[in-house]
């Protein structure tokens, strides 16, 4: 029997006056799933993660997280989740141990043990004064406090900065052991790897519009290929190809060695190098290819991050 | 509670400090009483003669010779500004914190509702402001037995209650303007407790502008009609306390809906 999704969001928009926040987003999270929301700074990442939690309100819309809606059933939805902001801030004068204890109360959790638990595995001194820690301890502080009570659903906003990477592997780590509890995790970040390696699920996010939501292995398998090319060749038929999204290029050095003679070369200088990302018949882009004067040709399947900078760009 | 007990907590320091500082200087001022009794024929004259400042501070109808007098005008004035300004800041910054500090982020996504908060909050502040006025009139009631006069307790009460009530209507106002401030708010809080203060004076010195008695909270602080009358004013108390709780409805109606930074 399929579950029900842990978050569903219907035509969620949220406007701040004149600036545009979120713009009729749908997004659909499943149960037991580990999803990374990707997108550039000021995409509406924020901002999303903020009204399905109910610290601003939708303007139109609706959404449920675990199954209650997010304006009439909040509480029932923080109970049962767990949260890391972006950039997390205590209240002055209390030690990490009292933050724990703080936030284990509001939450009427006896979880002494696993919160002692985490600061060791991350390195946390509980002792310590909230005011004097880094940037990176203050986010320990805050995973400790969104994973001690072992919520059904983890929300994490960009959660590895300021983490360093050791940390950062055993953070992961505590998140896999919660996801095979059957925890749903789900975290925005812009490092794109981090999504390729921990995530089943993933979605980008750009002005405020989900511009894609799949498996991460279905997003690797576009039928996208990348195609690196040196040598003599004509921009113009290259170009001229449907599909294909240009992604860096660069020019010989004037003066360097040039491998091919120049005369041969129409409209572009020789030795030159172009990365392209290319989405069509293949057959195609062999017969413009044979017809170049290359010295060299690569043909591989685009890391997810490409993917995603192709978009992010476009 | 968990939200109570933590703003008590965090406030500690500061609800010593001020409640300390307020009652040592009341219990200073009486203590130099004694020395000043064999003197006070004079002062009574030279204080009555001042014109609009004796009005000004309600000492053309207080007999500044006695002690009843001489401590409504003095301890009055000190729990009067210093009562005010500390409920102004506590309740200014009881909710607008929140988002200042940035750990609205934090406390927010927990399982407390909006409205929860905000009682345990208020609460805070009010039994604040309960703890300073009980250090204030403990400092009081001590001075007065170092200097063996007896406690004038009907008076002495009632003035205490009257400056409590004073501190909740301003408390009560300022945690309205708590919900809509997001930073900077601590400058509105003290500016409305100073401007009620100056209100109060002009009122005092002025017929014309008698009906500002109605409007600040210092209106039925009035050590002098108090005396006189054994009772506190209700026409100028009754609009405080609506003052005070349109202040608290707004703060309610306000800060659950209010989108958080």
């Amino acid at each position: 029997m399929a579950k029900e999704p842990v978050i569903v969001t219907d035509h969620l928009t949220k406007s701040y006056g004149k600036s545009r926040g979120i713009v009729d987003l749908d997004l659909r999270v499943d149960s037991g799933d580990f999803f990374g929301f990707i997108g550039p700074n000021g995409a509406g990442k924020s901002t999303t993660i903020r009204t399905l939690l109910g610290l601003i309100a939708p303007t139109s819309g609706s959404a449920r997280v675990l199954g209650y809606d997010i304006v009439s059933e909040k509480e029932k939805i923080l109970q049962k989740a767990g949260y890391l902001p972006s950039e997390i801030h205590f209240y002055s004068g209390m030690k990490v141990r009292d933050v724990l204890k703080f936030s284990a109360d509001l939450r009427k959790c006896d979880c002494g043990k696993t919160a002692d638990e985490l600061c060791f595995r991350l390195d946390l001194d509980p002792s310590r004064k909230v005011d004097d820690l880094s940037l990176g301890n203050r986010k320990k502080v805050g995973i400790v406090c969104a994973v001690q009570h072992h919520p059904e659903l983890l929300i994490l906003d960009e959660p590895t900065s300021g983490l360093d990477p050791l940390i950062q592997k055993e953070f992961f780590t505590i998140l896999r052991e919660e996801n095979e509890k059957g925890s749903t995790i789900f975290f925005s970040s812009h490092i794109l790897s981090e999504v390729q390696t921990y995530c089943r699920s993933a979605a980008l996010i750009k002005d405020g519009k989900i511009l894609l939501s799949d498996k991460v292995g279905n997003l690797e398998q576009t039928g996208t290929k990348k195609v690196t090319i040196a040598g003599a060749f004509r921009m113009e038929k290259i170009t001229g190809l449907s599909g294909v999204t240009i992604t860096d290029q660069e020019d010989a050095e004037a003066g360097a060695s040039e491998p091919c003679d120049g005369s041969r070369a129409v409209g572009k200088e020789p030795g030159q190098k172009l990365s392209f990302l290319y989405q069509g018949d293949i057959r195609s882009l062999l017969t413009v290819l044979s017809g170049e004067g290359l010295t060299d040709v690569t043909i591989s399947e685009p890391s997810l991050e490409e993917i995603f900078m192709h978009y992010y760009e476009s | 509670m968990t939200v109570f007990k933590q703003e008590i907590k965090s406030q500690l320091k500061a609800i010593l400090i001020w409640s300390l500082s307020i009652g040592i200087l009341i219990a200073a001022c009486v203590l130099m009483y004694p020395d000043m009794e064999s003197q006070m024929d004079g002062v009574n004259k030279m204080f009555s003669s001042m014109g609009s400042f004796t009005q000004a501070f309600g000492m053309d109808r207080l007999n500044f010779g006695t002690l009843i007098g001489f401590y409504a005008v003095e301890a009055g004035n000190i729990i009067g500004i210093g009562g005010a300004f500390f409920a102004a800041i506590i309740a200014v910054s009881a909710l607008m914190k929140e988002e200042q500090d940035h750990t609205a982020e934090f406390l927010f996504p927990h399982p407390i509702s909006r409205v929860q908060v905000i009682t345990e909050k208020l609460l805070s502040v009010y039994f604040i402001i309960l703890i300073l006025n009980a250090i204030v009139l403990i400092c009081s009631i001590t001075s007065i037995l170092l200097i063996h006069e007896e406690i004038f307790w009907k008076e002495l009460l009632l003035i205490h209650l009257a400056y409590l009530l004073m501190q909740f209507e301003i408390a009560g106002i300022c945690f309205g303007v708590s919900a809509f401030v997001t930073r900077g708010g601590m400058g509105i809080g003290i500016g409305i407790a100073g401007l009620m203060y100056i209100l109060n004076i002009v009122a005092n010195i002025s017929d014309q502008a008698k009906f500002l008695k109605y409007i600040t909270a210092f209106g039925y602080t009035e050590s002098a009609d108090i005396i006189s009358s054994g009772c506190l004013e209700l026409k100028y108390l009754l609009p405080g306390m609506v003052l005070m709780i349109a202040g608290i409805a707004t703060a309610y109606a306000k800060y659950t809906r209010k989108d958080l930074r």
